[in-house]
């Protein structure tokens, strides 16, 4: 099945999922963002590659943080950013989710940073923009439903490498509501491309896909079995709705059993880092000490998060 | 078409480098030939002259026609750029683009006061009012060809000729 | 008007027919096979040289989308798509707008069906008012205003002392009761497959026990109230067998299947393929494969299009959004066909998915060519095939994930009372 993120060319034209990137495109980003991070470090943060170029931030869910990092590195890059909250304007007058994009193309945007409630939307853009002829416009899947991030989980893997340096002696956990994460199935692929031997899924199974197994972690429901001997721990975020939903008791049952508390974190190595991609629910997955402690890396996460993203911008917008 | 040996062309840039620089003038070598040039002037040369690398491709102005190059290296300027007396130092000075793009870089970091630009061979081609202050050889070269500088596992120079334009 | 159509290969499953053979047809009958009747002339001959001569099609499932949804298709063009499909008769599902729960409504399809002089249609009733699982509808007056059966279509029934009623009540007159059997609850929000697929692509998923327990609801009410039931469009490989147990035991059940899940699974879906939103929705490789052996065996009766046709923006939409619904009219015939050509099923066992297997079900007198049946005929090259295209499609639906793919199978005539309908 042909991969719709390749032009015919082979070249990375949209970033809509990590999964079935080859590893080599993967790597590239990795590779793309360090210097990126060194520019985040200077007093002048800009670059001068997107300059001229619109950058359309159409968001469908609202998200101030995801919105904010995307716009922080494409203006880094130079370029034009505009906001578009569409669940208060267009497409609830009527107007699809095609017919809107269709107008922002009209209005020369070069590139759409999308994130929707639905999954699959992002494809459905960028297989529209292909169809009438109009690859040149790019597409970054900022989040669509559970399915995918693409871009979190590429700064996932940035930290890891940046911390651990080699995939392929890693053990790496995930804990909590892998079911509805794409953070977590982004992370599950982008780790798996990259031949690292052991992903683990930790949580209740209430929280964890069918056939899970079938994207490649081995499933844990003792946290600290799960943890053992592991390098990475990432804890992901527990939404209020799932106990509403019938799939957990209580905050507090969630926090004994699959909460981050410095008890649980001796099991894995000594020098084990500690990842969230926010925002935290402080004390339902994971304890502020630990939050705040040496082996947390969640703030180096965002400062990646910029870099990362301005790889994928440039890679997309180049030639 | 006779190139020049690469190690004597070496010697004859340092030459009108040694004396003419300012004492606390700091190189910074564009990537890659540009740095290996940086680094063994730094030994040649008397002085103290810390070593900056700088990696253009950020700045090109031929992004939109062909992307980022596959490796992108990080552009590393150990010292102060504000008020600095940089030497921009460069294996082969051709259209002058990538010393445009150097120069932008540069000031993104500060303001220097002084730029001067050094270079192995300069082979003419302008496309920017741009010339260099130090030069090595100058060579007259067609324009179907690159002129490419290699360095030896022992640090030995090298200048060839391959086909493809710059 | 009196036709000939000579030297086809008549098939005719009801009626242990096939053979090459010149079927005769007068006054809107089948007059003979094989031999003329005497002091025979035909006013028109069709040669049917090379070509199947069987009974015209039944669709136990097809949405004309009138009353209430004509801006996705009228009675006209999708009429216009059943004969081009070789379809003499069909039953329409209740979810009209309003839904089918009133005898004027009923009276008022009949009546502009009949008007177009081509398929016979017979909608099918709505069980309960406005299909809201409350209230029983008055099945008699629907079933006077020519209700052939009456169903839920895809509302849900939870309440499941209602269904007893239902049940019950639609027996007491010797009405047929059609239930599609998916358990409300398990389906809620539900858009794929809870499997692999689902899991990978982040899809909220609807599980095989969705299925499985609403028909062993639907069995142990049938057990208890002995009520002939129609299980239309199973999905699950646990679902054909738990039918094939039921028959076993003796109850009054039949089933179907939608033609296109007997070729699709979840993995073609691909990448959020909108034309793969389908209900039921498209199951794993083994479901698929169970469905093609039920059908083979008899376990499940016959095979239906569930025609949907969806306009173009209503599958423009990332696929949870999507319109579920897949076209079918058109392609029940050619699908059947690929099937029976893929698994080696006896071309004849394949037509009776199509003709008497569903006439059996509608418990009318259709789908068979014995001398006296109405003359509802289907002439068809088996051996034809075609690019499924929107142009070469007559229903306004174009949606179907089988665009761009060639089919066997080309409608040559077709035939609905003694008078050509379609000639292609």
């Amino acid at each position: 099945m042909h991969n719709p993120q390749l032009n015919a060319a082979g070249e990375l034209t949209h970033l809509l999922t990590l999964e079935g990137l080859p590893a080599e495109f993967i790597v590239r980003i990795l590779d793309t963002a360090v210097p990126f991070v060194s520019i985040a470090e200077r007093d002048v943060k800009k670059v001068p590659l997107l300059r001229g170029r619109s950058v359309f931030n159409l968001f469908f869910e609202s998200s101030t943080r995801t919105r904010t990092t995307f716009e922080i590195a494409a203006k880094r890059l130079s370029a034009d950013v505009i906001n578009l909250n569409i669940g208060v304007s267009s497409t609830s007058k009527g107007e699809t989710l095609l017919d809107t994009v269709d107008n922002l193309v009209a209005m020369n945007a070069d590139m759409f940073v999308v994130r929707h409630s639905q999954s699959g939307a992002p494809h459905l853009i960028a297989a529209h923009l292909n169809r009438t002829g109009r690859a040149h416009v790019h597409v970054v899947n900022a989040g669509d439903g559970r399915h995918a991030h693409p871009t979190q989980g590429l700064l996932d893997l940035f930290t890891i490498r940046h911390y651990k340096k080699d995939f392929r002696r890693l053990t790496v956990a995930i804990v909590g509501d892998v079911l509805h994460s794409r953070v977590a199935r982004s992370l599950i692929h982008g780790l798996t491309t990259l031949e690292t031997p052991e992903v683990r899924a930790i949580g209740p199974k209430t929280l964890l896909p069918t056939a899970v197994q079938s994207l490649g972690v081995h499933v844990y429901h003792d946290m600290r079995e799960g943890l053992a001997g592991c390098d990475v721990v990432v804890m992901l975020r527990l939404q209020s709705e799932r106990m509403r939903g019938a799939l957990l008791p209580s905050p507090g049952e969630y926090f004994k059993h699959y909460g981050l508390t410095a008890e649980k974190l001796a099991m894995a190595k000594p020098d084990a880092i500690v990842m969230h991609p926010g925002p935290m629910n402080r004390g339902i997955e994971i304890d502020s000490a630990v939050a705040d402690g040496d082996r947390s890396v969640i703030l180096p996460q965002v400062t990646f998060g910029i870099a990362v993203r301005m790889a994928v911008m440039s890679i997309l917008a180049g030639g | 078409m006779a190139l020049p040996d690469a190690e004597q062309t070496y010697a004859a840039l340092a030459d009108r480098m040694r004396g003419a620089i300012a004492f606390d003038a700091k190189f910074v070598g564009i990537y890659s030939g540009g740095a290996w040039l940086a680094e063994r002037l730094a030994q040649t040369i008397e002085g103290d002259h810390p070593v900056g690398y700088i990696d253009v491709s950020f700045y090109r102005d031929d992004f939109d026609r062909k992307g980022l190059k596959p490796e992108v290296k990080r552009t590393q300027l150990p010292f102060e750029v504000e008020g600095a007396t940089i030497v921009l130092v460069d294996d082969v000075l051709y259209t002058g683009r990538s010393v445009r793009a150097a120069v932008n870089e540069l000031f993104d970091y500060g303001r220097p006061a002084r730029i001067e630009l050094a270079v192995l061979v300069d082979r003419g081609g302008r496309e920017l009012p741009i010339e260099a202050t130090y030069v090595g050889a100058r060579l007259a070269v067609a324009r179907d060809l690159s002129i490419v500088l290699s360095r030896a596992a022992d640090g030995r120079f090298a200048i060839t000729a391959e086909a493809g334009g710059a | 008007m009196k036709f000939e159509i000579r030297g086809g290969r008549v098939i005719d499953p009801k009626n242990r027919v096939d053979r090459v053979a010149t079927l005769y047809i007068a006054a809107g009958k089948v007059a003979a096979i094989g031999d003329a009747p005497s002091g025979w002339t035909a006013n028109r001959t069709i040669d049917a040289k090379g070509l199947v001569v069987c009974p015209g099609l039944v669709d136990l499932s097809a949405r004309l989308r009138e009353p209430g949804f004509e801006y996705k298709a009228t009675l006209e063009s999708e009429m216009e798509a059943a004969v081009a499909g070789g379809v003499t008769t069909l039953a329409c599902p209740p979810d009209t707008d309003p839904p089918l729960d009133e005898p004027g409504l009923v009276e008022m399809l009949k009546h502009r069906a009949r008007l177009l002089n081509q398929a016979h249609v017979f909608p099918v009733g709505a069980l309960t008012v406005g299909l809201k699982g409350d209230e029983l509808t008055e099945m008699g007056e629907l079933a006077e205003a020519g209700c052939v059966a009456f169903s839920q279509a895809e509302s849900a029934l939870t309440d499941t002392g209602v269904l007893l009623r239902a049940m019950q009540y639609a027996a007491t007159f010797g009405h047929r009761v059609w239930l599609r059997p998916q358990d409300a609850y398990l389906a809620r929000g539900g858009v794929a497959h809870d499997g692999e697929v689902a899991s990978r692509l982040g899809l909220p998923a609807i599980p095989s026990a969705a299925e499985t327990i609403a028909l062993a609801t639907i069995f142990a009410l049938v057990r208890a109230i002995g009520v002939r039931v129609h299980v239309c469009r199973l999905s699950t490989a646990e679902g054909v067998a738990l039918v094939r147990a039921a028959k076993k035991e003796g109850l009054p059940v039949t089933c179907d299947v939608a033609v296109h899940h007997l070729h699709l699974c979840d993995v073609d879906i691909g990448w959020f393929d909108a034309q793969c939103r389908l209900i039921p929705p498209l199951r794993g490789t083994a479901d698929r494969a169970a469905l093609r052996a039920g059908l083979a065996d008899g376990t499940l009766d016959l095979v239906c299009s569930d025609h949907t046709p969806v306009d173009d923006d209503g599958k423009q939409l990332p696929f949870g959004e999507a319109e579920p619904g897949a076209t079918g009219l058109e392609l029940l015939l050619p699908l059947t066909l690929k099937w029976a050509a893929e698994d080696r099923i006896p071309l004849s066992d394949a037509v009776a998915r199509i003709t008497a297997g569903p006439a059996a079900i509608l418990g009318i007198g259709a789908g068979h060519l014995g001398v006296g049946a109405p003359a509802d005929i289907c002439v068809f090259d088996a051996d034809a095939h075609w690019k499924v295209e929107p142009a070469a499609l007559r229903s306004q639906g174009k949606n179907t994930p089988f665009l761009g793919l060639e089919v066997p199978g080309k409608v040559r005539t077709t035939m609905v009372g003694g008078h050509i309908v379609y000639e292609g």
